[in-house]
């Protein structure tokens, strides 16, 4: 195949995101467990960017993780999907960008539903205007927030402090991605890449430095699948899952994970301190595990913000190794205190991961 | 280890050819060449005594023994009579009892 026929071909692969002016859609995982990683977003897009974001203070849950996990009705979750939209309407923006891959998936359904059925469009606006008396348009561009970042990561690249290489023999760090599961699996032709070739973060990796590894479960659930997760006779099947994914990333020894999905970063890291404590096994290098970041927090150490601003704190595998990898300066002391500076205390050490 | 969870990391049901072992497989085949020739047609199970009035499957089995699925394939192993009737529909010729025969001296020497 020659070259132009193949760039013909990804050209299908693409998909149309804005420039600027965002409706911010928090995700309920990662703005509990990796705080720092949406404030990062956030302060990149206007800061150092110089784009618009709206976080909007009265926008909810999408129940999502009720939704999926079959105690929230079909008609309930569209309403509250009508009232975000109504939120964004009402500020004056257009394109919605959800930080969580669930809510992209779930908003992506619904729009699709709508398009398919506009009589159930038109009972959800019923809906709405019954629960709230609000009005919706529907977004004109829907694009997750880590399509945000890939379209803008040659400038930040531009502005990069640290690439994604080790500084002392001058390799690139090796990244394996995560995809997850609802970004482009539902509806392949809403990500960037498809469900086949996941381009989405691997773009960002080269871009900064980086060298991806296609290992071989790279496609593969992280189990979270909530009903999965949520159900405890369930959870040892959860696991399952991400070891699988582990043990299939092993043996390129990766410098880290990089994932899109709040669910999958908050699985992928603490699962590893779960596999330890019940097998023994770690994936890192000398009883490490692989540190996870999300592709916010991978951008936010590119463009040289402070670990701890940026909550690396917050993670079960130790991040530290990685940064030494990167040549990126920090304060051991200042990981375990507050904002104010006060010590917040330590917390137990697991029994077999080293941290 | 520590077992506080409630739950234990469940067993993945993939057959995984690159960790089970092959060598009973190898001993089948080296033992009974005509054990190759079967293209798995069944014709020995539609008559099988054993499998008339139980689970057994030779089918089965020659595919559980080829995956290196050993342990299901001792479990089965013994259900058979040895009546031979299975060797008399065999369009390759595969000598099928004493295949079985072997097999089952194989898991007597190495308890499988």
């Amino acid at each position: 195949m020659n070259l132009e026929a193949k760039q013909q071909i990804w050209k299908e692969y693409q998909k149309e995101i804005a420039d600027d002016r965002y409706y911010y859609a928090r995700s309920c995982i990662r703005q509990t467990f990796f705080p720092g990683s949406e404030w990062a977003y956030l302060d990149i897009l206007g800061n150092r960017l110089g784009k618009t974001v709206f976080d909007d203070p009265r926008h909810t849950t999408c129940t999502g993780i009720g939704y999926h996990s079959d105690v929230v009705p079909v008609e309930t979750i569209m309403t509250v999907v009508a009232r975000h939209f109504a939120l964004m309407t009402e500020a004056g923006f257009e394109n919605i960008t959800p930080s969580c891959i669930t809510s992209f998936g779930i908003y992506t359904e619904i729009l699709h539903t709508w398009q398919e059925h506009p009589e159930i469009e038109e009972q959800t606006h019923e809906y709405l205007w019954k629960a709230t008396r609000r009005e919706f348009k529907k977004p004109k561009n829907l694009a997750h927030t880590s399509d945000v970042i890939y379209k803008f990561r040659h400038e930040i690249a531009a502005q990069k402090k640290h690439a994604l290489v080790d500084v002392h023999t001058g390799r690139p760090l090796r990244v394996v991605d995560h995809i997850g599961c609802h970004y482009a699996k539902m509806f392949p032709s809403k990500g960037i890449g498809g469900a086949e070739f996941p381009a989405v973060l691997s773009g960002m990796v080269t871009a900064w430095g980086g060298e991806p590894v296609d290992y071989p479960e790279r496609r593969h659930c992280c189990g979270f699948g909530f009903r999965n997760y949520l159900v405890l006779a369930n959870r040892g099947y959860s696991i399952a899952n991400s070891k699988k994914k582990f043990e299939s990333m092993q043996p390129y020894e990766p410098d880290f994970i990089i994932t899109n999905c709040p669910g999958c970063a908050m699985f992928l890291d603490k699962w590893q301190y779960t596999i330890s404590e019940m097998e023994g096994t770690t994936y890192g290098k000398d009883g490490y595990g692989i540190p996870v970041l999300t592709y916010e927090e991978a951008a936010a150490l590119v463009l040289g913000y402070d670990p701890w601003e940026i909550g690396l704190q917050m993670h079960q595998v130790s991040v530290e190794p990685l940064l030494e990898k990167m040549g990126i300066a920090y304060d051991p002391d200042a990981k375990y205190r507050n904002a104010r500076g006060e010590d917040m205390g330590r917390p137990a050490c697991p029994n077999y991961l080293k941290v | 280890m520590n077992n506080i969870w409630g739950f234990t990391i469940s067993s993945a049901r993939v057959i995984d050819y690159d960790k089970n072992d092959r060598s009973f497989a190898q001993y089948m085949t080296d033992t009974v060449p005509s054990s190759q020739l079967c293209i798995g047609c069944g014709g020995c199970t539609a008559t099988c005594t054993a499998g008339a009035l139980t689970d057994f499957n030779i089918r089965k089995l020659q595919m559980l023994v080829k995956r290196g699925e050993n342990r299901e394939a001792g479990e089965q192993m013994h259900k058979c009579m040895l009546c031979g009737k299975c060797l008399l529909v065999c369009p390759r010729g595969v000598d099928t009892r004493r295949m079985i025969f072997a097999m089952l001296k194989y898991i007597d020497n190495q308890k499988l």
